[in-house]
C-alpha cells in the first residue's frame, strides 16, 4: 500500500486553480520531491497534506487512513518549514520536547528521545541554547530533529534549504539525504532547485500550473523529459524549433527553418509534426581539427562560431552561433576558444530529445 | 575662526537648546511640585513664603483640617484603583479574543470594526456622555460604580483592541502552524505559544487601559455624580481654590503613569533583544 495517496486534488483561489486535478502515490520510505517554479502549486499540495489547506475536491489517504477531514494535529505528520519556525521563547530541548509533552510521555522518555534526535542531526550538547543563539544551519537541523522526534508517518519539508547560503545548502543536501536513508521515513520534499531535487530524490514530480508534468526518477526526468517544460526546467537546455522529416525507429530527423538537419530521440511523433529539439550543453561535443576530418560526413555535425565565452572557474560557458541560432555550450578551460573562432561540433543523437510542440 | 573655538560654540548652543527643552517639559511639573509643598505663596514672591508637607498630610488623611476642601483622598484613590483593576480585567477579557480574531482571521468588515472601536475617542466627549447619561439613567446605571466601569471600558477599548490585534499580528503564523504540526490543538497552541510570545504587547495594552481608567474624568463626571467620586473628580473639585491640594492629587495621579511607562519600556526592550528569529 502506498504510504500517501492523493486522489484528484483540486484547490481554487478565486478563479485560479492552484492545484488542478492532481493524483499522486508516494511509496513507503521513498523521498519524493515536488519540483517546480514559484506558483506551480507544489507548496499548496504540501499544505493540503499537512492540513492547513482544505482541498475543494479530492481525497488524501495516509496509509489506510483517510485524512482529508482530519485536523492537522491528528495527522501524525512531521513538518519542516522554510524559516525553521523554532519557538524563540523556548530552548532547543523544549522545542523538541513540546510535542512529546503533549503525548504525556514521562520525563525520562522525553529526555532520551530528544537526545537521540539531536544526535541524529549532529547537534548533541546544544539542548540549552535558544534559537537566536544558533546559526541558520543549526536552526534548520533543530527543525528537522523536532519533526523527526515524534516518529511521524510522513515527513514534509517545505523548501527547507532556501534560506541558507549556497555552500551550506550543498552540504545540507547530502545530510538530509543521509538522514532520510538512516531514518527510512516516507518524505515529501518541496523545492524549486532542480539540482537539489536530483541529488536527494528517489522520484521527482515536476509541476507546473497545478499539474504534474512528469513523474519519475531523476535520471528519467533529466534524460527523457516528457515535454518542453520539463526539459527546460532541468538544467540549461537549448531548444531548436523544426519539422520532422523522417522517422527511423526511436530516432527522428528534424529540419529547422535555416536548414539544419538534426537527429534526436523522439517518441509519439509523426512525420511532418512541429517539434522542439532539446539540446543539453553536455550533448555538444567540440571537435578538434583532427576529429573534424574523421567526422566530416556523420549526422549531427555542424559548424559554429563563438559568440560569447564566459569563464566560470571550472569551465567556460559558451554561446555558439549555429546558422541563425544561438546555443549554450560548456567547454574545458584548457582548450579555450575566443570570440569569433569557428569550429565543428557533434551532437550526440541519444542525448537529444525531440519533443512535440 | 579656528576649529576649537567653533567647536566650543556649537557645544554651548547645544547645551542651551537642551536646557530650554527640558524647562519646557519639566517646567510645568516643577510648578506642580512647588505648589504641593507651599503653605503660603503670594505674589510677588517667585518661591513660596512657607513650605511644608501640611497638605500632603491632609490628603493622606494623617491630619484633619478645617480648611475648605481638605479631605483624605485615600477613599477616592482606592476607588479609582479598584475601578481601574476591574476595568482592565473586563476589557482584556474582551480585547484579547477580539484582537486575536481581528489579527488572524479574515473578519468581514474587519477594518470597519476596528474603526468603530476608535469612535468614542474621536468625537467631543461632552455630547457623547450627555447622551450616555440619558441612556444610563433610564437603565438605572447613573451614579453607580457599574455605570462608571462601563464608561471606562468604552473609553479604553480602543487601546485594548488595537494594541492586542497589532501584537497578535506580529506573531508569525508559521510558529502556530509548527505547534499544530507536532500535535497541539488550536487552544493548546494559543496558551503555550501565542500567549507567551504576545505577553509584552498584552501587558502594554493592559497598562494603557489601566492608566486611561485611572485618569478618566469627563465620562466619570457625567455618569458617576453625585455618588461615585474618583480621584480625578476630587482633583477637579479642589482645583479652583485649593491649589496646594490639587497639586498633591495631581502628583499622586502622575506616579502610576510614570511607573508603568518605565515598566513597559523595560519589558518591551527586552523583548526586542530576545526577538523573534
Amino acid at each position: 500500500m502506498p504510504a500517501l495517496r492523493l486522489e484528484r486534488i483540486v484547490k481554487r483561489y478565486g478563479k485560479v486553480k492552484a492545484v488542478d486535478d492532481l493524483s499522486l502515490k508516494v511509496q513507503e520510505g521513498e523521498l519524493l520531491t515536488l519540483l517546480g517554479p514559484s506558483g506551480c502549486g507544489k507548496t499548496t499540495v504540501l499544505r493540503c497534506v499537512s492540513g492547513f489547506v482544505r482541498p475543494d475536491d479530492g481525497q488524501i489517504y495516509l496509509g489506510d487512513r483517510k485524512i482529508t477531514e482530519i485536523p492537522t494535529e491528528k495527522r501524525r505528520i512531521g513538518l519542516v518549514f522554510q524559516n525553521y519556525a523554532l519557538w524563540p521563547h523556548m530552548t532547543v530541548f523544549d522545542n523538541l520536547a513540546f510535542g512529546l509533552q503533549i503525548k504525556r510521555l514521562t520525563k525520562d522518555v522525553i529526555k532520551q528521545k530528544v537526545e537521540g534526535s539531536l544526535a541524529l542531526v549532529q547537534l548533541g550538547g546544544l539542548e540549552d541554547r535558544f534559537p537566536r543563539q544558533l546559526s541558520g544551519g543549526q536552526q534548520q537541523r533543530v527543525a528537522l530533529a523536532r519533526a523527526l522526534v515524534l516518529e511521524p508517518d510522513i515527513l514534509l519539508l517545505d523548501e527547507p534549504l532556501s534560506n541558507l547560503d549556497a555552500l551550506l545548502r550543498e552540504q545540507m543536501r547530502f545530510e538530509i539525504a543521509q538522514i532520510h536513508k538512516h531514518a527510512g521515513i516516507t518524505t515529501i520534499y518541496v523545492t524549486h532547485d532542480q539540482t537539489e531535487a536530483m541529488v536527494i530524490s528517489d522520484r521527482i514530480a515536476v509541476m507546473e500550473k497545478g499539474r504534474i508534468m512528469q513523474l519519475g526518477s531523476p535520471l528519467e526526468i533529466y534524460s527523457k523529459p516528457a515535454n518542453k517544460f520539463v526539459a527546460g526546467f532541468m538544467g540549461t537546455t537549448n531548444f531548436l524549433h523544426g519539422k520532422v522529416v523522417k522517422i527511423d525507429k526511436e530516432y527522428a530527423v528534424v529540419t529547422t527553418e535555416d536548414g539544419l538537419a538534426i537527429t534526436g530521440r523522439g517518441h509519439d511523433i509523426e512525420k511532418g509534426a512541429e517539434v522542439d529539439v532539446a539540446i543539453r550543453p553536455e550533448s555538444i561535443k567540440f571537435l578538434s581539427p583532427a576529429e573534424a576530418t574523421d567526422y566530416a560526413n556523420e549526422p549531427n555535425v555542424f559548424e559554429v562560431e563563438v559568440a560569447r565565452a564566459s569563464y566560470v572557474g571550472e569551465l567556460i560557458d559558451y554561446q555558439l552561433r549555429i546558422k541563425n541560432h544561438l546555443i549554450r555550450a560548456k567547454g574545458e578551460v584548457r582548450v579555450a576558444r575566443g570570440v569569433g573562432v569557428r569550429f565543428l561540433i557533434k551532437l550526440d543523437a541519444d542525448q537529444l530529445a525531440v519533443l512535440r510542440r | 575662526m579656528n576649529v576649537p573655538a567653533k567647536r566650543i560654540l556649537v557645544v554651548t548652543a547645544e547645551i542651551v537648546l537642551l536646557v530650554l527643552v527640558l524647562l519646557l517639559i519639566i517646567g510645568p511639573m516643577m510648578s506642580l511640585f512647588i505648589w504641593s509643598v507651599a503653605h503660603r505663596w503670594y505674589w510677588p514672591n517667585t518661591l513660596p513664603q512657607e513650605v511644608g508637607f501640611e497638605y500632603w498630610k491632609q490628603a493622606l488623611g494623617m491630619r484633619t483640617s478645617l480648611a475648605i476642601g481638605a479631605i483624605s483622598i485615600i477613599p477616592a484613590f482606592l476607588l479609582s484603583l479598584t475601578i481601574a483593576v476591574v476595568v482592565v480585567i473586563i476589557s482584556m477579557l474582551i480585547a484579547i479574543p477580539a484582537g486575536y480574531a481581528l489579527a488572524k482571521y479574515r473578519i468581514p468588515f474587519g477594518a470597519v470594526i476596528m474603526f468603530l472601536f476608535l469612535m468614542p475617542n474621536a468625537f467631543p466627549q461632552q455630547p457623547i456622555f450627555v447622551n450616555l447619561l440619558r441612556v444610563f439613567t433610564r437603565w438605572g446605571l447613573s451614579g453607580t460604580v457599574q455605570g462608571v466601569v462601563l464608561v471606562h471600558i468604552l473609553v479604553g477599548m480602543v487601546f485594548g483592541v488595537w494594541i492586542t490585534s497589532a501584537t497578535f499580528r506580529s506573531i508569525p503564523n508559521y510558529l502556530e502552524e509548527a505547534a499544530r504540526s507536532v500535535g497541539a490543538t488550536r487552544l493548546y497552541t494559543f496558551f503555550h505559544i501565542t500567549l507567551p510570545l504576545a505577553a509584552p504587547g498584552l501587558l502594554a495594552s493592559s497598562v494603557f487601559v489601566f492608566i486611561t481608567s485611572l485618569d478618566e474624568f469627563t465620562g466619570t463626571f457625567f455618569i458617576g455624580l453625585p455618588f461615585v467620586s474618583t480621584l480625578p473628580m476630587t482633583l477637579y473639585s479642589s482645583s479652583g481654590y485649593n491649589m496646594q491640594f490639587a497639586s498633591v492629587i495631581a502628583i499622586i495621579l502622575l506616579i502610576p503613569s510614570i511607573l508603568f511607562m518605565t515598566l513597559i519600556q523595560r519589558v518591551l526592550r527586552a523583548e526586542y533583544v530576545g526577538g523573534m528569529g
